[in-house]
Parts: C-alpha cells; structure tokens; sequence
C-alpha cells in the first residue's frame, strides 16, 4: 500500500501537478500542469517513479504534511525551506520516509518560488481526461480539484518496486535545470506579429518588464513600456499557445501559461520557449524581465537538451540501482539492474525476486 | 469575401504551428479548419500532440522532439492540398432542451424590452434556427454559437452576476450561448438547459463539438425535472439529427 500525507497546514497553494491534460483543448479544456515541468520530472525520477507521476506543487509557502507509511520522497525545484522532521534537509535527493516523519518548507531561502515534492508510487488522484493535474477555476483534477488544506490525507500510489535501492540518489548539479536568472526570457515572434509596429516590436524585445501582483499560473501581467499596434488589439478569437505573449489594447504583455484559455481574442506578439517558461514561472512580481527573440529551432534545441537531462538522470538512477549489494551476513542481493548496450544505445534491465 | 483555400502556416512558439485560413467569421472558412483537423486526424502524423480548431485557424500542438517544424508544415501544407469541399452545411444537429423564463431565464423580460417581442415570440425566434458551433473555448466546454436570430441581439448586462448556474442559457450581443460550468458573466440569461453541456466524466464529456449545429427545444419545467433526473441517471439520449444542406 502506498503512503497517506495528512495535511497539518495546507501552505500558499499546494496543489497535484503532472505534465498536465494535453488533448483536450478542443473542448475548451485548459491544459494546467506543473509550472516547472523539468523539476518536476527531476523530482520524479529520484523518487523511483516515471517523470510525469502527479506530485505536489508547492508555491512559496509550502505545507506541513506528515507521513503515514514508508517510501521515497524528493523535492526538486526552488528553495524553500524543506525540512524533514525540523531539521533542514537536502533538495535534489531521495530521502526515505517513515510513519510519524513531519514534511515542513520554512519559506523561500533564494531565488525562484516553485518547488515540487515527489513521492514513490505518485499521488494518487484520480485520473481525470488522462491526467491527474488540477484546474482550481473549474475545480477539475487533483485533490478535489483545489489546493490542498489543513485537514486533507492525500494517498500515494504502490510504490515502484525498487524504491529502496534509489534512496541516496543525487541528482548532480549539471543534471538539474540550467537556470541563469538575469538572462533574458526568449521568445518566438508570432502568431500576430504582424498586427503590431515595427517600433511596438523593438519595444517588446528592447525594454525592461516588471512582473506585477497579477501573477499566478493562468498568467503574468507585465508592466513597462507600451507595446503598440498597427490597427486595434483585438482579433476574432484563436488559439492560445502556451507561453503566448498577449498584448491587449493597454499595451502591456500578458505571458499566458499553464492554466490559461484555450482560446482568446486578443493578438498575441511572441510565444515564450518552452524551456524558458519555466524559468517565468520560477519568477515573483516585483521581478524585472527582458525578451530576446528567438527561433522555433532554437526551441526544439533546448527541448532536446532537457530531455537528454532526463534521460541521463534515469540512467544514472539505473546504474545506482545496479551498484553492487553488499549484504550483512553474506545474504544474496534480492534485486538490482544491468546497464546494456545495444546498437550504441544503453538499454536498462532491472530486476527483482518475487 | 474570397478565402484562399491554403492556409498560412504560422509559428506560434516551438511547439505549436498555426494554420490560418482567415481573419474573420465565417462559416465557410470554419468548414476548411475543420476539415484540415478531420483530414490531420486520420493521417496520423507522429508527434502531433493534438489539434485545437478555432473560428479561422487550426492550432496544430507538436512535440519538436519527434517532428520538426519544418516537416510539420510540409505536412500540413500536403494535407491542404487535398482538402474536400465541405462547408456545404451538412452536419450534425443536437438538440439542446431549453426551459425559458422564471427563476431558470431572469433575463428574458430584459431581452423583451429591447427587442420589443414578446416572450412567445423571443422563445420562437430562439429555438427556430439552428446556430452553428464554430469552436469551443473560453471556458472548458463553452460552444461559440453563431447564426441567432440577429432581432434578437441585446447588449450584456451592465453589471455582470458573480455566479451563473451552468446549464444557463443566455444572449450576449449578437450571440448566444449555453454556460456549461458555474462562472461569473455578463450574459442575459433567457433560460436553462436540464442537460450537463460539460462533465469531464462522461465519454465524450461535451454534447457538442465545433462544427455541429444546435438546436434549442423550448420544454416545459416539468419536462425540465424528467429530463434532468434521467440525465443524471444516465438514462436520457441526446436527440441528434443529420442535415444535408445549408439554408
């Protein structure tokens, strides 16, 4: 049976995240998911788990949960404090948990304000249009399609069958998500690129943002320098990427993300890097911010690199798992896994005894 | 106005690619983006993440991991080429079951005074023509109906309500629509639909999608009651029909 986590204080907002519920936009469903999907996924793999198993979003300020059971946790993303049993504890890491263990973030000791908290076997949600992710604003998903509160118990999935051997696992410092705070956020020019001036687009990519207080994870309202069209702001409606850069009449840019509408009516100037979104997110108002413009390649370049990221962190957790056992008394190892090489490319094989 | 029948292909970021037939709305046009989706569909292209069709474009989701833009558009532009001549007005028509007036439509003495009609005959007007759904959107489950009775249209409400049931059916404008989940709005709401528009637990959890017809059927509350009892028992079939041609 997988772990319970009884909510003692439910924090800023807490709430199950995977890589959202892609598919459904077409019936106006907005996609939601984790904000900061590669800490996610980090978070994810060193809990023994796959890299999209629903986990806990944790928002600034996070929660006090205690643990009902025994399995493998990680926290993965932003600084916030995290402290097992009182005593600050390390992020990036599979701990192992027990019944009676007190889960607490003290509050945010750097930069960035979304951490993700990952326990073996996932949280188990329902599965709601293929994901378990939650949509506070129609209450779909997640636990009851709300941020988590005092008083809630959150199951946990079966954990996977090797968690043991993955607790201790690091992930390594180039493994985790490149994240240079100062360096401009890039984006795409397009879909309504055209709609603008000349002038209006060196405005957009040429001058300092702030993020305002309306920030949350439908969007970022920014604040600086008037970004003008040629004609109106307006257009008969279309769809909204996400990362979209939404400038309305106003003139300032709105940077639609993982709980946005599936569809809007106002022109759309750039669409943020998928990667780079991410590093938005991570991002708190009063914080200042530039765009450079990009290109859909440079994208997909990054993309390919997270995912390598990933895949190397995996295989690193295979060859963790396969270190050699050295058992008290001479006992035989009970499980462990093979690292093959085919065609060039490393396949894993784990095993157990049943 | 003539439409090119090829549409520009438009970078929307690094995972998405839009294909835009036009700027405005108009139903022919729409016919094209839902071609373009249907024909996308059945092709099967490999790192197609899912398609969103709108008013005039078709917002193509793509993994760049698995296919390149450049592919991708190449595809696209393949599959234009290829496009049937749809858009002639045949489709599906669901019938959405409508108690007007009271304490389900407050709005409809609203809608009276500024059209001057009666309530018959707003109702009449309501549920004589059949409205096209050209994309969903806004909210999870909203249809952007167009084709209302335009002696109907009256301006929002000034002040907008902070909750309006789902199930409400109202008149913004030229347009009408159904609320499908309880939201804030603005719209004048001439009455309510029985029927869940949207529950992400059904299979398919919409009674509509873009590029359907609606069609209202005024009932009566008590029709209001059965419906709604059988509905939620699963036990109540949504009426739909086949029409061959436009207008």
């Amino acid at each position: 049976m997988g772990l319970l986590l009884k909510v003692i204080k439910g924090g800023m907002s807490t709430t199950v995240q995977d890589f959202g519920r892609w598919g459904h936009q077409a019936m106006g469903m907005p996609v939601a998911g984790a904000m900061d999907p590669e800490a996610l996924a980090v978070a994810n793999i060193l809990a023994g788990n796959e890299p999209g198993e629903a986990a806990l979003e944790v928002t600034l300020l996070g929660p006090t949960l205690e643990v009902d059971g025994e399995g493998a946790l990680a926290v993965a993303g932003a600084d916030l404090g995290f402290t097992l049993n009182g005593v600050s504890a390390p992020r990036w890491t599979s701990l192992a948990v027990k019944t009676g263990d007190v889960i607490s973030f003290t509050g945010p000791g750097g930069k960035g304000c979304r951490a993700y908290l990952a326990v073996s076997g996932g949280i188990d949600v329902p599965v709601i249009l293929g994901s378990r992710s939650t949509y506070t604003r129609a209450a779909i998903g997640g636990f009851e399609g709300r941020a988590l509160k005092a008083g809630d118990t959150v199951s946990c999935g079966e954990p996977p069958a090797l968690w043991r051997r993955t607790i201790g696992l690091a992930c390594p410092e180039p493994l985790r998500p490149v994240r240079d705070p100062e360096a401009p956020i890039r984006a795409v020019p397009g879909p309504q690129d055209d709609a603008f001036t000349p002038e209006g687009l060196e405005t957009l990519f040429g001058s300092e943002y702030t993020i305002t207080s309306q920030a949350d994870r439908m969007g970022y309202r920014l604040e600086g320098p008037k970004v003008s069209h040629k004609a109106g702001a307006d257009i008969v409606s279309d769809a909204i990427p996400l990362g979209a850069v939404q400038v309305p009449g106003h003139g300032q840019p709105i940077v639609m993300l993982a709980d946005r509408q599936t569809t809007g009516g106002y022109t759309k100037a750039a669409v943020v890097l998928t990667v780079d979104l991410a590093v938005l997110a991570q991002r708190l108002p009063g914080e200042r911010l530039r765009f450079a413009r990009s290109t859909p390649e440079e994208g997909a370049r990054l993309l390919a690199e997270r995912a390598q990221r990933l895949a190397s962190l995996a295989r690193l957790r295979a060859e963790y798992r396969s270190r050699p056992e050295r058992p008290l008394g001479g006992a035989r190892a009970t499980s462990g896994a093979y690292s093959l090489r085919i065609d060039g490319k490393t396949a894993v094989i784990e095993w157990q005894e049943l | 106005m003539d439409q090119p029948t090829l549409p520009r292909i438009l970078d929307a970021g690094d995972s998405c690619l839009v294909a835009e037939f036009g700027t405005t709305v108009d139903r022919a046009l729409n016919a094209k983006v839902q071609a373009l989706k249907k024909a996308l569909a059945k092709c099967g292209i490999r790192g197609i993440v899912e398609l969103v069709p709108t008013y005039r474009s078709l917002a193509v989701y793509y993994d760049p991991c698995v296919v390149g833009r450049k592919d991708l558009a190449a595809r696209i532009e393949a599959v234009c080429l290829d496009l049937g001549d749809e858009g002639s007005g045949a489709g599906r028509v669901v019938a959405i079951p409508v108690c007007y007036g009271g304490t389900f439509g407050p709005d409809l003495e609203n809608v009276c005074a500024h059209t001057g009609l009666s309530k018959e005959e707003v109702i009449a007007r309501h549920t004589g023509r059949e409205t096209y759904c050209f994309m969903l959107g806004f909210t999870p489950g909203f249809a952007y109906l167009g084709g209302m009775d335009e002696s109907l249209a009256t301006p929002r409400l000034e002040n907008p309500r902070t909750l309006i049931p789902a199930g409400s059916v109202g008149i913004a404008g030229k347009q009408t629509g159904i609320y499908p989940i309880d939201s804030p709005g603005g719209w004048q709401l001439i009455g309510r639909t029985p029927l869940a528009v949207f529950d992400p637990l059904r299979t398919p959890p919409t009674l509509v999608e873009a590029g359907d017809w609606v069609r209202f059927q005024a009932i009566t509350e008590a029709e209001y009651e059965e419906i709604q009892s059988a509905a939620r028992a699963g036990k109540y079939t949504v009426r739909a029909a086949f029409r061959k041609e436009a207008e």
